[in-house]
């Protein structure tokens, strides 16, 4: 050990913690540059494919874009246009629902899984990483196989599964009764492991004396969750959900792939619906007014999050 | 009476048999109803049935056919631009955000607070937000004037930069005992050589949970080679999916050898990297 270490270390022992002495300074030797030097390549990239892409989105959601003819200023016109489509109402609409179904369905499934798997038995163990492998798998896969498992046919697999409990064969994404809710399911399938995981971490941390109090006091297991266990997940309940509010608004890849949409926009949600405005229809300021749009969205949802959160502490 | 309770349910101390049956029922149930589609892709590989509704757990008509249809269409072009881009754009990744996080955590400096709000800003930002100016940009780089278009560095540049990553790599960081870095000073260490040989050594178990998290990350980016990829030469092993389904000469098995390639290496990046992956969820959790 160092002599100025051990100088660094008896001066930090003796100054006491209100002390508003800001004299660690030994942190701020070197060059004024070095610091930014070794940030730069994040900063970089950073500006070139986040900042200026943002900026660039901004300044097309006021834009007619004219290949060849030069950019037309038409203020609001895009946002208008957008807001009042009903494409796009839908498509919101269909996002909320998607979001809050996903949401609530894997937080139920993982807070169910997570009881059921919740120890430190080696077989526990195997059984949680297994029922973890969806969250791991690309959505390129997990959509495949659930095209295969939705097949509308009777033989299909899911249509066999409603057959043993003596109900009729679904269209699944196939059908737009249906498209919304299946593309769901498969989000819950996907997202009920995670919260699993996150609540079994959340477990460890509960009060084990809690348990037997409230067991001599005659509670149930049933009473045991709702007022022992539930009340200590508390927080991490917070976390899961707010990840998954930010995480749904832009939810694109699942819808692209199962139903890209349809049948007849039953299923289109805001991404899919900027995707198709940009890259198929090439209504460029209009699908900018989307993503514009759907950011503020982001910002005001975690603001709002972060708001309520210190509220409470 | 004296149960004592392990878990909520108290599952784990109770031995009434029935119990004990009713909980393997479940843990079967579990894994098959989460692993199983998984484990069905692979097992629909190497399987040589053709009925587009079926997939089973058990091999049927084992054959290695489906693959041999698969390297005529190009499955292994499509496993190699998947491997370049998650190879390139991981290896730049761990160095930028370790760079990144070196000066956030270890160094005192005027516009520090900026330099970490600008990298939680870029959380709120991600591909799917800037799908629609991120494809003109790519096309002309500013600045640099150059078209990443319909080539693997489109895909592989802008996931170089990852905000969750930097700021994992930020909290590790911090607790790396100061003195570590002041006596390599005294040293005479400069300031690559301290960064290379004392701070980055302390944090090998960081470095996994970055890496675990940046492979599943790049492995399963959808929409950026969606946009960046004009051609079926350029298509990532996910891109490729779409199009083997569509194409109505190849069968299921194809189609089914392209997903477990896919499945394959984030299924053993996970299991090899279990630890890390677990310790980054809780962190990731916890911070919100």
């Amino acid at each position: 050990m160092s002599k100025s270490a051990l100088i660094e270390r008896s001066r930090r022992s003796e100054r006491l913690p209100s002390a508003p002495t800001r004299r660690r300074s030994g942190r701020r030797t070197g060059a004024f540059w070095v610091p930014w030097a070794f940030l730069a390549p994040a900063l970089v990239l950073f500006l070139l494919f986040k900042f200026i892409p943002m900026g660039e989105a901004v300044m097309t959601s006021f834009q007619n874009v004219r290949p060849f003819l030069g950019n037309q200023w038409v203020g609001l016109q895009n946002y208008n246009a957008l807001l009042s489509s009903d494409d796009f109402q839908g498509a919101v609409w269909h996002t909320l629902l998607l979001g809050v179904g996903q949401t609530v369905g894997s937080l139920l499934l993982g807070f169910t899984l997570a009881l059921l798997l919740e120890g430190q038995a080696k077989r526990l163990w195997f059984v949680r990483s297994a029922a973890f492998l969806p969250v791991v798998a690309p959505m390129a896969v997990i959509a495949e196989v659930w095209r295969i498992i939705y097949h509308p046919t009777g033989d299909g697999i899911a249509n066999q599964i409603l057959s043993w409990i003596a109900l009729e064969p679904s269209q699944w994404i196939n059908s737009p009764d249906s498209s919304l809710v299946s593309v769901m399911l498969v989000g819950i399938w996907r997202g009920a492991p995670y919260d699993m995981i996150i609540i079994v971490a959340g477990l460890v941390s509960v009060d084990r004396s809690l348990y037997e109090a409230s067991a001599l006091d005659g509670a149930g297991p049933l009473r045991r969750i709702l007022y022992v266990t539930l009340p200590a997940l508390r927080p991490v309940i917070a976390i899961l959900l707010t990840l998954a509010a930010i995480r749904g608004m832009r939810v694109f890849t699942e819808v692209f792939l199962l139903t890209n949409g349809g049948p007849n926009g039953s299923s289109e949600v805001v991404m899919t619906l900027i995707y198709k405005l940009g890259f198929e229809r090439n209504q460029l300021g209009i699908a900018a007014a989307g993503s514009v749009l759907l950011f503020a969205a982001t910002v005001a949802l975690t603001l709002l999050i972060q708001l309520a959160r210190r509220r409470k502490e | 009476m004296s149960t004592s309770f392990d878990s909520a349910l108290g599952l784990g101390t109770n031995n009434k048999p029935w119990i004990k049956v009713i909980n393997y029922f479940l843990w079967a149930l579990i894994v098959i109803v989460f692993a199983g589609p998984l484990v069905a892709i692979i097992v629909g590989a190497f399987s040589a049935t053709r009925d587009p509704s079926q997939l089973s757990l058990i091999p049927q008509n084992p054959s290695l056919e489906n693959f041999s249809t698969a390297l005529d269409r190009n499955v292994m072009l499509y496993l190699g631009n998947s491997l370049i881009v998650v190879g390139f754009g991981l290896l730049f990744q761990m160095l930028v955000s370790v760079f990144a996080a070196y000066a956030l955590a270890r160094k005192k400096f005027r516009g520090r607070g900026i330099a970490m709000l600008l990298v939680l800003a870029t959380l709120m930002l991600p591909e799917e937000i800037l799908a629609i100016p991120l494809s003109r940009v790519l096309s002309d780089v500013p600045f640099i004037g150059i078209n990443l278009i319909n080539s693997l560095a489109g895909m592989i540049v802008p996931v170089i930069a990852w905000g969750f990553s930097i700021l994992v790599m930020t909290e590790f960081m911090k607790e790396v005992p100061m003195e570590l870095e002041e006596a390599a000073r005294i040293d005479g260490a400069g300031e690559l050589r301290t960064f290379f040989s004392v701070i980055l050594p302390t944090c090998t178990p960081a470095l996994g949970v970055i890496g675990v998290f940046g492979f599943t990350m790049i492995w399963d980016q959808y929409l950026l080679p969606l946009i960046v990829a004009s051609d079926s030469d350029m298509f990532t092993l996910p891109l490729a999916l779409r199009s083997l389904r569509a194409d109505p000469e190849v069968g299921l098995g194809v189609v089914l050898v392209g997903a477990t390639l896919a499945l394959l290496p984030s299924v053993i990046a996970f299991l090899c990297f279990q630890k890390s992956f677990m310790r980054g969820l809780a962190s990731g959790a916890v911070k919100g």
